[in-house]
């Protein structure tokens, strides 16, 4: 209704047929229903998210211990002390290393999971959804899984019983870095939990390539099997792809969940979401140094994304079709 | 701009603005929860932190206790998880803080006025209390805390697997290595230190014959015996005779109890669980010496009730906690010796605590008194994390002990400079 309203309202006839009520009524409360729409967003927006982003730089230059209404200025001193915390630039390292394994681990698998579900002739609803389940399912619940009955160190643990069939000794998955097994554990529940989430993606994106094409290629002589997936499968995934793999870094990125659960009083193993929540959240209380952690963590997740624009190309238009 | 002139302010967009700020109205409501309860018309209301014990009917006690109390309306919250410090800290900063809550004697809530004095409550029954719990909460001549249970943590053995090893209640380091080793079998680990080992930083510095801090709060343990203290833990860490992983930590008695373990280090108020496991075949002894010089130690551990400086109604907390840990010593005796074993703080009481008088908790409460060390007001959570950070570094991975104690020096260092100058 308020839209046929508004149309009218642009069209000069109407408005000079009805001199009483004015183009400006209509228009006032268009402006009105904008700020009824997004109001409660863009407040949301300020008070979680801009004013907290405020507050953290003005923390970051001081000494805020066990408060967040700090008094003492210190100038760059925080930034220097994250700078110089080899945990805190290991944490970097350590985010690095998590998204090479779990990024390209998890879209070859979501995507292996698409082309067979999307080949079964019967069932197919049900492999779906049973791909599907794990995403339903909380991390901190699959940290604890993984961490108390499939990974734990006792003889009884899943994995450890299943070494044991070998006659291989117990490992203590989690607790000793050395071989550095923690990384099984985590990348194995990560996968597990988003796999069946990218291969819907990745379903949807297999069920929309034309017919036309197989038969076309087939025609043209592309064996069935690796040709006719790397040649037409593969490409036409293209932008299915990037956005997969750009959710999946994102992803990695937000990763909190697991490492907190799964690894306790480390120094390793700390992404820096984590290294964070130690240093300002944790018992430190420490919210300067926090906030200053944070602060170049933003700035470097800019840099990233400029240059990533610059050399991938992502955001502008799709040159592919 | 002239289209919002009053002349538009017809039923219709007035009716829209209503409905407008009717949908702010959730986000308002996200305010309201504050944990307090309904509150039941009269009286006031106090809201206390307990984290989590293990022990059953531990809950409903605190909650039995609040509710005898007939001048407030004491809400409790029960914090499980691992991370109770982390919770209490950062509530404490917001206006949902608690009034009162358990934690340990640490300087930071002093310097940054977050617990008020209770010197006024404990002063008149101060004799009454064990001097080391005095001592650990009073910063100034203040006192600023009142401690409800002394814990003691140290060694449990089953006597009967290290007999069938021919292996001796160690009185060393080496010697606890060699019996772990001895002990190891294809289905029980030797030694169980917990998870992560961080139970054990205290009383193996102590047992090197170092402490945590000197008494003019400089740093004590960065020395040569905690050093090779260090070097031997990360031995035993490596040898594969100790359990890792466990489904419970060092807190819980799971592990002995359920025999993955022939030594576990736990504290006091699992005895009662393991002796109701185990039956008689249980024994105690101390964190044993690091170093020819060191001494066998134990770590007195413990909570204590301190009051947010900060709350709404200070004096009413305050009036709560004499009330409850000063003056009810019915409850204080049920708290200390119902559930798990505690030692109690107050002469009178442990004077008269049946249960610890003889078999295993009199051993326990030997221990107590012949090795015990207490808490040290200023070593506070960072410079505790920092340790671990040392533990981690040096003896769950391979890091060299000297880099590693040097690293928590700067961090520690740092520290006192904030709180001592």
């Amino acid at each position: 209704m308020s839209t046929t309203t508004t149309r009218g309202a642009a069209r000069p006839a109407p408005a000079a047929a009805f001199p009483a009520r004015p183009r400006r009524g209509p228009r006032g409360s268009s402006t009105l229903a904008f700020w009824v729409f997004t109001g409660p967003f863009l407040i949301g927006l300020l008070v979680f998210v801009y004013i907290p982003i405020g507050w953290s730089l003005w923390l970051s230059f001081f000494e805020a211990r066990f408060t967040v209404t700090p008094d003492k200025f210190v100038g760059l001193d925080n930034y220097r002390q994250m700078l110089e915390n080899s945990d805190f630039t290991g944490a970097l390292v350590t985010f690095t290393v998590f998204a090479a394994l779990i990024v390209p681990l998890t879209w070859a698998v979501s995507l292996g999971l698409a082309l067979m579900v999307n080949r079964l002739r019967f069932m197919r609803a049900f492999f779906r959804s049973v791909f599907f389940l794990p995403t339903a399912c909380s991390y901190v619940a699959a940290s604890l899984i993984w961490k108390m009955s499939l990974f734990s160190g006792v003889r009884f643990g899943l994995m450890n019983t299943v070494l044991g069939w070998f006659g291989i000794e117990n490992i203590a998955w989690l607790a000793n870095p050395d071989p550095p097994w923690y990384w099984l554990v985590i990348v194995s529940a990560r996968l597990w939990l988003q796999s069946g989430f990218y291969m819907i993606l990745f379903l949807a994106a297999l069920q929309n390539i034309p017919p036309e094409l197989y038969e076309a290629a087939a025609i043209d002589g592309a064996r069935p099997g690796w040709q006719t997936f790397r040649h037409i499968t593969l490409p036409q995934l293209r932008a299915t792809s990037t956005a997969v793999i750009l959710l999946l870094l994102v992803a990695a990125y937000q990763a909190f969940d697991e490492f907190f659960n799964l690894l306790s009083k480390t120094t390793w193993g700390r992404p820096p979401l984590v290294e964070l929540y130690y240093t300002a959240l944790g018992q430190a209380q420490d919210y300067g140094a926090g906030s200053a952690g944070a602060v170049i963590l933003t700035l470097l997740i800019c840099l990233v994304t400029l240059l990533q624009g610059r050399f991938m190309g992502f955001g502008r238009r799709d040159e592919a079709k | 701009m002239s289209a919002m002139s009053s002349s538009n302010w017809d039923r219709r967009s007035v009716l829209r603005a209503a409905a407008g700020l009717a949908a702010l109205g959730p986000l308002a409501a996200c305010g309201g929860n504050n944990g307090r309860g309904g509150g039941s018309g009269s009286g006031e209301n106090l809201v206390q932190y307990f984290h989590a014990y293990g022990e059953a009917g531990t809950e409903q006690a605190v909650k039995r206790y609040a509710k005898a109390y007939d001048k407030a309306n004491v809400t409790t919250q029960w914090i499980t998880g691992s991370d109770f410090e982390s919770k209490l800290f950062a509530s404490l900063l917001t206006k949902n803080a608690p009034d009162l809550f358990e934690f340990h004697p640490q300087i930071q809530l002093v310097k940054s006025g977050q617990v008020a004095d209770l010197s006024d409550i404990v002063e008149p029954v101060k004799d009454d209390f064990n001097p080391a719990d005095i001592a650990s909460h009073t910063v100034d001549g203040k006192i600023y805390g009142v401690r409800m249970i002394d814990d003691p943590q140290f060694f449990f053995y089953r006597p009967s697997l290290l007999e069938k090893a021919g292996v001796e209640v160690p009185t060393t380091l080496d010697e606890l290595i060699e019996a772990a080793a001895k002990l190891t079998t294809g289905k029980v680990k030797g030694l169980f230190l917990g998870n992560d080992l961080h139970a054990v930083i205290n009383p193996m510095i102590w047992s090197a014959g170092a402490d945590t801090l000197d008494d003019q709060n400089r740093i004590a343990y960065h020395t040569e015996g905690v050093k090779e203290g260090l070097k031997k833990m990360r031995k035993l860490f490596t040898s594969g005779d100790l359990l890792l992983d466990a489904p419970a930590d060092y807190w819980d008695p799971s592990a002995i109890d359920q025999g993955l373990c022939a030594i576990q280090f736990c504290g006091m108020w699992a005895m009662p669980q393991m002796q109701k496991a185990l039956g008689d075949d249980i024994g105690v002894f101390p964190f044993p010496k690091v170093t020819d010089g060191g001494k066998p130690s134990v770590y007195n551990g413990g909570w204590s009730m301190f009051v947010n400086a900060k709350g709404k109604n200070v004096d009413l907390a305050k009036e709560y906690v004499k009330w409850l840990w000063i003056d009810q010593k019915k409850y204080q005796e049920d708290w200390s010796l119902s559930y798990g074993f505690h030692i109690p703080p107050r002469s009178s009481l442990a004077a008269g605590a049946t249960k610890l008088k003889s078999g295993l908790p009199a051993e326990g409460v030997n221990l107590f008194n012949e090795y015990g060390h207490f808490d040290n007001i200023g070593w506070t959570q960072s410079m505790i994390t920092a340790l671990e950070d040392v533990f981690a570094d040096c003896v769950r991975k391979d890091g060299d002990p000297e880099a590693a104690l040097d690293k928590a020096d700067t961090t520690v260092n740092r520290e006192l400079k904030k709180l001592f100058g």
